[in-house]
């Protein structure tokens, strides 16, 4: 079983018609997972026996009209835990953590009775746009196994568009669900910040971390997010707003026009590659052609993003990985003389150099004398960029632009340069930074690899980007193509 | 090499972090760092006055809760994701550095 040909509303029809069980929908899904998976390693982790068991319960219960989600499996990036499932977050540190809890939004997908069939792969603690970061294995790309998935939720995004599930929730701090989906070329959203719980997503940047889906279409990834997403009392950053129903908001392809598009000039600037640039300028044709207006506009302060960013995420990161400290769960270092050495060989051992390398910038960054020059300069350019982008949405609909300046790169080509890699996230960053929703589409290709285009909108306005990019969906037919991975298609 | 942070400083700062590194490590990581502080100090050209700094973007601010348990009486779980455990409690090596210990 793969999900090349089938949406979520047409799974369900055949859930629902008794054409196929639950049982028996699991059952091919992890069948599959285990053919493909030998050649993306996008799972760490099954959850086999309780997937089924669970899909048992639902076929005796029986699947009616009003439970969409009913019976379908879905895998999670291993940093949201699972209770009695390992979760990991790809490190060594957390290498047979069992949680006693489960996240939110794996209560919310189990509320809609979706099959949790294993965890996927990903850059350790979401360190990474490569996914080359996790402890375990690196993860390739659906359409090129010689290419990286992105990262860091590259393991949910190969899962998706190598047809192993059709949905898998990912994290994006600073582009990891954007970036990997538009590698792989699938639909995936970063929600306005607040939009979904953090609870139980083990924590990398607070004020930046957002769970959001990974799907091969629109609708299926609009339905996913009113599942999931809603207020929390246990993650009181979590937003009271009403959760529309957002698939049911998605109309015809003449449900842009009229809008307002911003193309910001800096997103097609040097560095960005000619076939990316042509994809997106195509996309901007595209949405004219459907009624929408398309006008240049400008982030000045673009380029700090990354910058601010890098200063602030691992200030985050250094003091939420305080935790792990080798006394009450995780990795503890064996030949230990005292306390002092339990921390730091615990921690010197159990975790990898992206990871050292962030709390060490972000310890140096937060770190008496160093403090106002960097967290608090890159927090007032945060503020900086925030008012860059109310600048542009309060007369347009939305921005449009690039997700990342290339297609995937080659597995091994930048992880010796962490700058290089840091510099992929310069179209997206800003996004989290500013807590903007935003949604990637694929837009085109470039040497046959998907190349992604992002849709960035007003604070909980996911609608307006699912709108557009339903619309421009149903215009071109690039999430029609699918990679040959392993004689799938 | 290194200009704007030490090898030094970088072991200062690996202390207050709780990580230790070799020399081979320290080779490798203090111009790296010290590049990556480079592209930090280009924040020093955007004008900031009288700009206030922003920690979070949620739209919810100071909410409040009763202070109530739930999810408990797991302690048998959660000690066995505990490196050490013994008879209800977490196992730990002595405190007191006794090596130390010989005024």
């Amino acid at each position: 079983m793969n999900y090349f040909n089938q949406d979520l509303a047409s799974l369900h029809a055949d859930l629902v018609a008794k054409k196929v069980s639950a049982k028996e929908l699991t059952q091919a899904t992890l069948d599959n997972i285990k053919d493909t998976d030998t050649k993306i390693d996008a799972f760490l982790n099954l959850n086999e026996d309780a997937a089924l068991a669970q899909a048992a319960k639902i076929d005796e219960a029986g699947i009616s009209d009003d439970q969409p989600l009913a019976g379908i499996p879905v895998a999670l990036k291993d940093n949201i835990v699972t209770k009695g499932l390992t979760t990991t977050a790809a490190s060594k540190m957390l290498g047979d953590f069992n949680p006693v809890y489960d996240a939110t939004v794996t209560e919310k997908l189990a509320a809609a009775q979706m099959i949790t069939v294993g965890k996927t792969n990903l850059d350790e603690f979401a360190m990474g746009g490569s996914t080359e970061n996790s402890a375990f294995k690196p993860t390739k790309n659906a359409w090129d196994q010689t290419k990286v998935p992105g990262g860091s939720s590259g393991g949910s995004a190969a899962a998706v568009a190598s047809g192993q599930v059709p949905v898998a929730l990912g994290s994006d701090t600073g582009g990891s669900i954007r970036q990997p989906a538009s590698f792989n070329g699938i639909v995936g959203i970063k929600p306005t910040y607040g939009r979904v719980s953090r609870w139980g997503l083990i924590a990398f940047g607070s004020s930046l971390d957002q769970i959001g889906p990974l799907t091969h279409g629109v609708k299926d990834n609009a339905t996913v997010l009113s599942a999931i997403a809603g207020h929390d009392d246990h993650d009181l950053t979590s937003s009271t707003q009403a959760v529309p129903d957002f698939a049911a908001d998605l109309n015809d392809a003449t449900s842009v026009n009229g809008l307002r598009i911003g193309l910001p000039k800096e997103y097609l600037a040097d560095g960005v590659s000619d076939d990316v640039k042509t994809a997106i300028l195509a996309a901007a044709d595209t949405y004219r052609k459907l009624g929408a207006t398309v006008d240049e506009v400008s982030l000045p302060h673009n380029k700090y993003g990354v910058a601010a960013y890098y200063i602030i995420a691992s200030s985050e990161a250094s003091s939420n990985l305080q935790r792990f400290d080798g006394i009450r769960y995780g990795y503890r270092a064996q030949d230990v003389q005292n306390l002092e050495d339990v921390y730091v060989k615990s921690r010197s051992e159990g975790f990898g150099d992206e990871v050292k390398r962030r709390i060490m910038l972000g310890t140096f960054s937060l770190s008496a004398g160093f403090y106002d020059a960097y967290f608090l300069k890159a927090a007032k350019v945060r503020t900086v960029i925030m008012n860059d982008f109310k600048a542009i949405l309060k007369d347009h609909d939305f921005i449009m632009g690039p997700v990342a300046p290339t297609p995937a790169f080659g597995l091994g080509d930048e992880i010796k340069d962490p700058i290089t890699m840091y510099m992929n996230d310069v179209l997206t960053i800003p996004v989290n930074l500013a807590g903007l929703p935003g949604l990637s589409l694929p837009a085109g290709f470039s040497n046959g690899l998907p190349v992604g285009m992002q849709l960035i909108g007003r604070p909980f306005d996911e609608s307006t980007l699912y709108r557009a990019g339903y619309a421009f969906e149903q215009s071109t037919d690039f999430h029609t193509q699918l990679p040959t991975l392993g004689g799938q298609n | 090499m290194a200009n704007r942070i030490t090898r030094e400083q970088v072991q200062h700062v690996a202390g207050l972090a709780k990580l230790e590194f070799t020399d081979a490590q320290l080779d490798a990581f203090t111009p790296q760092l010290d590049d990556i502080i480079g592209l930090f100090e280009t924040l020093s050209e955007v004008d900031t006055t009288g700009v206030e700094a922003t920690s979070s973007v949620s739209d919810q601010l100071n909410v409040m809760r009763e202070d109530v348990a739930d999810n408990w009486g797991q302690s048998e779980a959660l000690l066995k994701n505990a490196p050490d455990a013994a008879r209800g409690f977490i196992k730990v090596p002595a405190i007191i550095d006794e090596s130390e210990d010989n005024e």
